[in-house]
């Protein structure tokens, strides 16, 4: 007995002085640069952080990423549209925090795009515009000169490309979630998603409407944008997501609008490949009217950030 | 006892005085290890990593999209005992648990219609030890087949 309490006293003795060295790091991390303080100004109670940080790493919710959006599109069967993409001319106009997280996000969805349809002439000129991006949020390592170098050595080879894509995406996620900035993580999410939503919405032809799978996919996107506003409200005392929140939340109601239906599911696992089908589920519909309401919206949101 | 140090050191790495150490290195197990069980499937880029305590559960929601392939790869850091997921669809039926199938890390899926999942990952304990429980890092990753 005695032993286990020698044992809990020393336990609760190392404890306290981790907690005491978690003080002085998180003094010394305030040392900020001025983007990170822009998004993360806001200082939390202990009680909420705690709370948030649960929230965020317990509970998560994960959005599809501008690569699986760029896969998405392609598995529709449509065309690569260049004039849909940010220009790269632009990146001079970003100098906030918010913006430069926006662009990230909405630039790597073009650098995916690019990637997914071989449009090799605008692979580099993409991640040089994320990686501008990247360095004025202060995320190290996320992008560098190796990997615009890598990207160019292996211009033709699709598999690279792709895999640097997915890294610079994971590295700039990673960096933010260890350095305790979600808010940014959230914002580069939206800012990718948003673009992914604008680029498919403006490939649909109204001519070709019905039975169209683009549309299809669209429809679909009605789950994720409720999963984005669900992420964004976590950090709804952030300035820069509280102004992202309104128009987002207006798109939801557009989205509400779209009909989708639930049903239990069944397994058919193929035994050869190993891969298991999931039979049956959600169908939605759409009427061209809401439709046509999600494309304005979204194009509106789209264009104030990439001015 | 072994409930309250349990606590304890769930309380400290919640209140971060380890966390961004521990995050750290989730980052770099998540990188190295854990996205080698995507195998041929494009990793989509995203990031889902945490430190978990034995006994202790995560939940991840996500919308899978039809006329895609996926492959979800769930791994714990060394020293943990085996990670046990569930896969649930929109309506809570259960998809796929692996733990009858020898706790194995990954699993292959396609859908005939987009729908939202949820994933349940859980720390399983080790049988009968009443020492200090292990913890480390889990880390929840996706891919595709990129066409």
């Amino acid at each position: 007995m005695n032993k286990k309490l020698n044992y809990l006293r020393g336990l609760i003795l190392l404890i306290v002085v981790t907690l005491c060295f978690s003080v002085i790091s998180c003094k010394s991390r305030q040392n900020k640069t001025e983007a990170e303080k822009t998004i993360t100004e806001k200082k939390q109670p202990n009680a909420e952080l705690l709370e948030q940080y649960k929230s965020a790493e317990k509970v998560f919710n994960a959005l599809p990423t501008p690569l699986e959006i760029a896969q998405i599109i392609k598995g529709t069967g449509a065309t690569f549209d260049e004039t849909l993409l940010n220009q790269v001319d632009n990146q001079s106009n970003y100098t906030t925090s918010k913006s430069m997280a926006l662009n990230l996000g909405i630039y790597t969805c073009d650098l995916s795009f690019a990637s997914m349809y071989d449009q090799t002439t605008h692979i580099v000129n993409y991640m040089s515009a994320a990686e501008k991006m990247a360095k004025g949020l202060g995320i190290m390592d996320a992008i560098d000169e190796n990997t615009i170098e890598k990207l160019e050595q292996n211009i033709n080879n699709r598999d690279v490309i792709m895999e640097v894509v997915s890294e610079t995406f994971l590295n700039s996620q990673s960096y933010l979630e260890d350095d305790e900035q979600h808010a940014v993580a959230a914002t580069i999410i939206a800012g990718g998603f948003i673009e992914g939503l604008y680029i498919s919405t403006n490939l649909v032809d109204m001519k070709k409407f019905k039975g169209n799978k683009l549309v299809s996919t669209i429809i679909d996107q009605k789950m994720s944008v409720d999963d984005l506003v669900r992420l964004l409200e976590t950090y709804s005392d952030n300035a820069a997501i509280q102004e992202l929140l309104g128009p987002l939340k207006d798109l939801k109601a557009s989205f509400d609008k779209v009909e989708r239906s639930k049903a239990p599911s069944q397994t058919v696992l193929d035994p050869k490949t190993g891969v298991t089908e999931i039979k049956g589920a959600a169908r939605g519909e759409i009427k061209p009217e809401t439709f046509l309401e999600i494309r304005n919206k979204v194009t509106e949101i789209r264009n104030v950030y990439v001015k | 006892m072994r409930q309250l140090i349990k606590v304890l050191i769930v309380a400290v790495v919640l209140a971060g005085g380890t966390g961004n150490v521990a995050n750290a290195q989730c980052k770099g197990f998540a990188k190295s290890l854990c996205k080698k069980e995507l195998g041929a499937y494009l990793h989509d880029g995203n990031y889902h990593a945490a430190v978990l305590v034995e006994g202790e559960e995560a939940e991840l929601y996500k919308t899978f999209y039809s006329d895609m392939e996926y492959r979800v790869a769930i791994c714990g850091a060394d020293g943990l005992p085996p990670i046990e997921f569930t896969i649930f669809d929109s309506t809570g039926k259960i998809l796929y648990n692996n733990k009858g199938d020898g706790y194995k890390k990954f699993w292959d899926f396609k859908l005939e219609a987009s729908q939202q999942l949820k994933i349940v990952v859980k720390v399983t304990t080790f049988p009968g030890t009443n020492e200090i429980p292990a913890s480390g890092c889990v880390a929840i990753m996706f891919g595709f087949i990129t066409k």
